[in-house]
């Protein structure tokens, strides 16, 4: 259960993914600078919020290239969970970790507000402690979060049952006036094939305490940290 | 001392902003005519804006000193003690005349200097707030400000990662050709790592850190020491331009440098850039420093002297390194990838010299350009158009026939409705501290590792000081101060933005020195020290002045962060009361503004022992656990705080409440007057609510019930306002977003 947390210039949301970790989870939980590579000493990494090299080419662009990053293949392939929020599914999404792109908000505004989200996976690692159906509370913090997916990709990620995530009204109905960003179908959060990889525009780390207004974003951790600890050790070391 | 530079004559000096007088008074510094690179080094170290020449003589009747304040003013930044070893910094800026220029670029490096100016102290900011002032919101010229301003804003906030938690969005005509931006930002640091801008040790290496240099921003120090003419636009390459990126690598390069020890002083190159860093930083430490230019990393071709000791541009530093240290600190900014570059050092004579591949290009005494600047006692004078102005009684204008429709306009006013399309914009959660969220009268964030929490608010009211610049600066003190008891803190200090039209007419010079008059009294009799600020003169544009605008930051205290309050009705049955006075004036009012459209009259006197008393009051009502709302009753009076009160929070809920008719039913309903708060409690809790206002002296009384889904008011017993929340909620959450989107 020993989380990473990476730092790219730029990063803002690494000291909140770390506090909440370790002060709120009380797990093991250390920084990984973005030139690290050598990640074997991890179950789970989170690439958290902020503006990654500025975010002055594409958001995530140059971080989804970067060493940690190039690093993360091998470090899926052998059993490691990736978390990426907000600036982090970015670069997923421009690492090809997960497939489509985040695009400019289609009020062509940056949007910090509270959003709802209705749980449709609840069978990856991260949701499993959910069930489908469920409305979670979750601050959104971006200026682009509008996923886009070419049609293909789109069928394929929905048959698989990818899409772990759609934005909702508080009572669960997937609806336009409840898509703050203009998200295809409303897609806030979805998972790689495997389920190990997922990215959400949401915040989990700042819904993780009651004085904050939300804990929905620790039920993500919780599950995770619950198949980890059923495993032992799921890198089987 | 340089071919290439221009002569250096009277003329020169004066297109330089200086006078006749005060060029002679250089030639008496140096005993000689200067060079180039010199004038350019007096001009800007002696504006208003570096040298607050006008100002100074007023600015020394602020309270400045409690035994909690770690620094007062002339600092980076102001500190004061937040106990168990941490303290908070604090400063507020204006930077008006570069977003009136350039609104987004304006704005965003707004932002950046100020954030420069809290981590420069050692500090790492933890929330932002800005006070904004436009013209005619209908004017298309305004929309293209607003939408500027507000994106240039959110960029550099939300790129940085810092929470923009609170402010102000206020309209009148008189700021069409000079809006307002002024930012605020605190920071938290440990006592024991606390950094100032001074130059010690002599022998030191001077280290320049950061972004490289350009030719943007030369002469925005100047440029902010002069009203504005026709064709200000052209003024844009004053106007620097701004990368919150590389201000966020500097942070954390600086902090991480900060850390080791070897970082003896630290000043942000903000205004005038180089040059005042390399006076000011020894000045303050009765040193001096050599400077030698050609180190200095620059990104165009063909500087001259001149033009590197006066760029503006953004994310630049100047260190002093402890000696032996340098690899240490030259190695952290490496691995952030930022220049760190040694170009002079610590000196023991006094001397800022300045040379460029091998020439002397500069030598002037550092205290010639900062303690030794010249500072003005001007003349003021009372402005004959205020009798008029007082003589204006607002009750010789008709009553309004439907009381209704009056409330909803007042609502739907964009100084008044909701500013959701501001802040939705602005990252205010990062960091995870934010308790309570913009929206309320004030932001709370924890203080994380404690029970504690801090409070922040800005507040301003060009129109009370237009009318009576004494009250109207003390009622801003007031405001700010009651926006924190509401949210359950006790105040700790004042950084304060005043902004003022052209100092050398005496009846600005007279609302200035009257306004400092207000805030000092109120800050003295409120116990609120003043530990950073800054002022901003020549806000007129073709002789027209803003209305005087002092805007008051200020950060309070909740010993126990439970104790935080809203200003939102919560639950049905609870009870509402107003503490404080019943006096009210429609004179200066929000009312008589969008109404009738007028700006006259005289304002209610306002009592800061009994202000103090209804503080004191709503504090200890909410310590005691007894307060479901608190909402500070200013602009629009009680009927518009009553309205907020209904539809602000995150779900609507309907109030029944009974005025006792105070004359004519707009003065009870609209009337604005300080020291009034509207508070809602349970009903079980009215036993203890009723004794412990007797305790404190506050005047209050129960004027009604939360509940239902309709806003009813009765005054002297007969209904004038029975709206359902849906005509309210649309009025005051569509009044401002009508204007932008």
């Amino acid at each position: 259960m020993r989380f990473g947390v990476v730092i790219f210039p730029g990063t803002w949301s690494d000291c909140d993914f770390h506090y909440v970790i370790g002060e709120v989870l009380r797990q093991p939980v250390k920084y990984v600078w973005h030139r690290d590579t050598d990640l074997s000493e991890l179950d789970c990494v989170i690439l958290p919020g902020g503006f990654s090299y500025g975010d002055y080419l594409r958001a995530g662009a140059i971080a989804g290239r970067s060493p940690v990053v190039e690093a993360l293949p091998e470090f899926v392939a052998r059993g490691g969970f990736v978390l990426g929020s907000c600036n982090g599914f970015q670069i997923l999404c421009e690492a090809k970790l997960l497939p489509g792109a985040l695009l400019r908000n289609e009020c062509l505004q940056y949007r910090c507000q509270s959003t709802f989200l209705l749980v449709e996976n609840a069978e990856t690692p991260f949701t499993r402690g959910l069930r489908p159906g469920q409305v979670l509370k979750m601050p959104i913090s971006h200026g682009e979060g509008k996923y886009y997916a070419d049609p293909e990709s789109l069928r394929a990620l929905t048959a698989r049952n990818q899409i772990v995530f759609r934005y909702c009204t508080e009572a669960g109905e997937v609806t336009k006036a409840a898509n703050p960003n203009g998200s295809l179908e409303n897609v806030a959060g979805i998972v790689n094939e495997g389920g190990t990889v997922l990215g959400l525009m949401p915040h989990p780390e700042r819904a993780a305490e009651a004085a904050l207004g939300s804990t929905d974003g620790l039920l993500l951790l919780h599950s995770l940290i619950g198949v980890l600890v059923e495993d032992g050790s799921f890198l089987k070391r | 001392m340089t071919e290439a530079e221009p002569k250096v004559t009277l003329d020169l000096a004066r297109a330089h902003g200086l006078t006749a007088e005060e060029y002679d008074r250089i030639i008496r510094i140096l005993g000689r005519e200067p060079t180039f690179t010199e004038l350019g080094l007096f001009s800007a170290l002696w504006s208003e804006h570096c040298a607050y020449k006008h100002s100074k003589v007023f600015l020394r009747r602020l309270p400045t000193r409690a035994p909690h304040v770690l620094q007062g003013p002339g600092e980076n930044a102001g500190i004061v003690d937040l106990g168990g070893g941490l303290a908070l910094v604090l400063k507020m800026e204006s930077h008006n005349h570069p977003s009136f220029i350039e609104p987004f670029q304006g704005a965003a490096t707004g932002v950046g200097g100020i954030l420069r100016d809290i981590f420069t102290m050692g500090a790492r900011p933890i929330a932002t707030l800005d006070s904004l002032r436009f013209g005619d919101p209908a004017d298309p010229k305004t929309r293209y400000l607003i939408g500027g301003v507000v994106s240039g804003i959110s960029w550099y906030n939300n790129c940085f990662g810092v929470p923009n938690v609170g402010g102000e969005v206020v309209f009148a005509p008189e700021y069409q050709g000079n809006p307002l931006v002024n930012v605020m930002c605190v920071g938290l640091v440990r006592q024991d790592r606390i950094f100032r801008a001074r130059a010690e040790g002599v022998g030191n290496p001077v280290f320049y850190v950061g972004a490289k240099t350009g030719r943007d921003g030369i002469h925005g120090a100047t440029m902010a020491s002069a009203v504005f003419e026709e064709g200000a636009e052209e003024r844009r390459p004053t106007v620097q331009v701004g990368d919150p990126f590389t201000e966020k690598l500097l942070l954390e390069a600086c902090l991480e440098a900060m850390a080791t020890g070897g970082v003896v002083g630290i000043q942000d190159m903000g205004a005038a850039g180089l040059a005042c860093c390399s006076a000011e930083m020894p000045a303050r430490a009765g040193t001096g420093m050599e400077v030698d230019l050609t180190r200095v990393p620059r990104r165009e071709t063909g500087m001259t002297p001149y033009e590197i000791m006066l760029s503006e541009s953004q994310e630049r530093m100047l260190l002093v390194v402890a000696r032996g240290r340098e690899e240490e600190v030259r190695k952290i900014f490496a691995k952030w990838e930022l220049e760190a570059v040694e170009i002079g050092r610590v000196t023991d004579d006094g001397a800022l010299r300045v040379t460029m591949e091998g020439r002397l290009v500069a030598e002037v005494p550092v205290r010639a350009l900062t303690e030794d600047a010249p500072v003005y006692d001007k003349p003021t004078a009372r402005p004959g158009w205020l009798d008029a102005l007082e003589a204006f009684d607002p009750l010789c204008l008709p009553e309004p026939s439907d009381y209704e429709r009056s409330l909803l306009e007042i609502l739907a006013a964009p100084s008044v409705a909701s500013k959701q399309w501001v802040y939705r914009q602005y990252d205010h959660q990062v960091g995870i501290n934010t308790l309570v969220l913009p929206g309320s009268d004030a932001a709370v964030l924890r203080i994380k590792g404690t029970a504690k929490a801090i409070a922040l608010t800005t507040d301003g009211n060009g129109r009370y000081v237009f009318l009576d610049p004494y009250q109207g600066g003390a009622l801003a003190v007031a405001e700010a101060a009651r926006n924190l008891a509401c949210s359950g803190a006790r105040p700790l200090a004042v950084t304060d933005c005043l902004n003022f039209g052209s100092p050398e007419r005496p009846e600005i010079l007279w609302q200035f020195a009257e306004a400092i008059r207000g805030i000092a009294d109120a800050c003295r009799l409120l116990e609120i020290p003043v530990v950073s600020g800054n002022v901003s003169f020549y806000n007129e544009t073709q002789g027209q002045a803003i209305l005087p605008t002092p805007v008051i930051g200020m950060a309070g205290l909740l010993e126990d962060a439970g104790w935080r309050t809203t200003q939102w009705f919560k639950n049905e049955g609870d009870r509402i009361a107003l503490i404080g006075p019943e006096a009210v004036s429609l004179g200066g009012s929000e009312y008589l503004g969008v109404i009738h459209g007028r700006l006259a009259g005289r304002l209610a006197t306002l009592d800061l022992r009994l202000e103090r008393d209804v503080q004191s009051a709503c504090r200890g009502a909410i310590e005691a656990g007894l307060v479901s709302s608190a909402h500070d009753v200013a602009e629009g009076g009680v009927a518009v705080a009553l309205a907020e009160a209904c539809v602000s929070g995150p779900g609507e809920i309907g109030a029944e409440v009974a005025l006792p008719s105070a004359g004519r039913a707009d003065l009870t309903l609209f009337g604005e007057g300080a020291s009034r708060i509207v508070v809602s409690i349970p009903a079980k809790a009215q036993r203890h609510f009723e004794g412990l206002m007797q305790e404190w002296g506050a005047p209050w009384r129960f004027i009604g019930t939360v509940g239902g889904d309709r806003f009813t008011l009765k005054v002297g017993g007969s209904v004038v306002v029975s709206l359902s929340l849906d005509q309210i909620a649309h009025a005051w959450r569509t009044g401002f977003e009508r204007y932008v989107s």
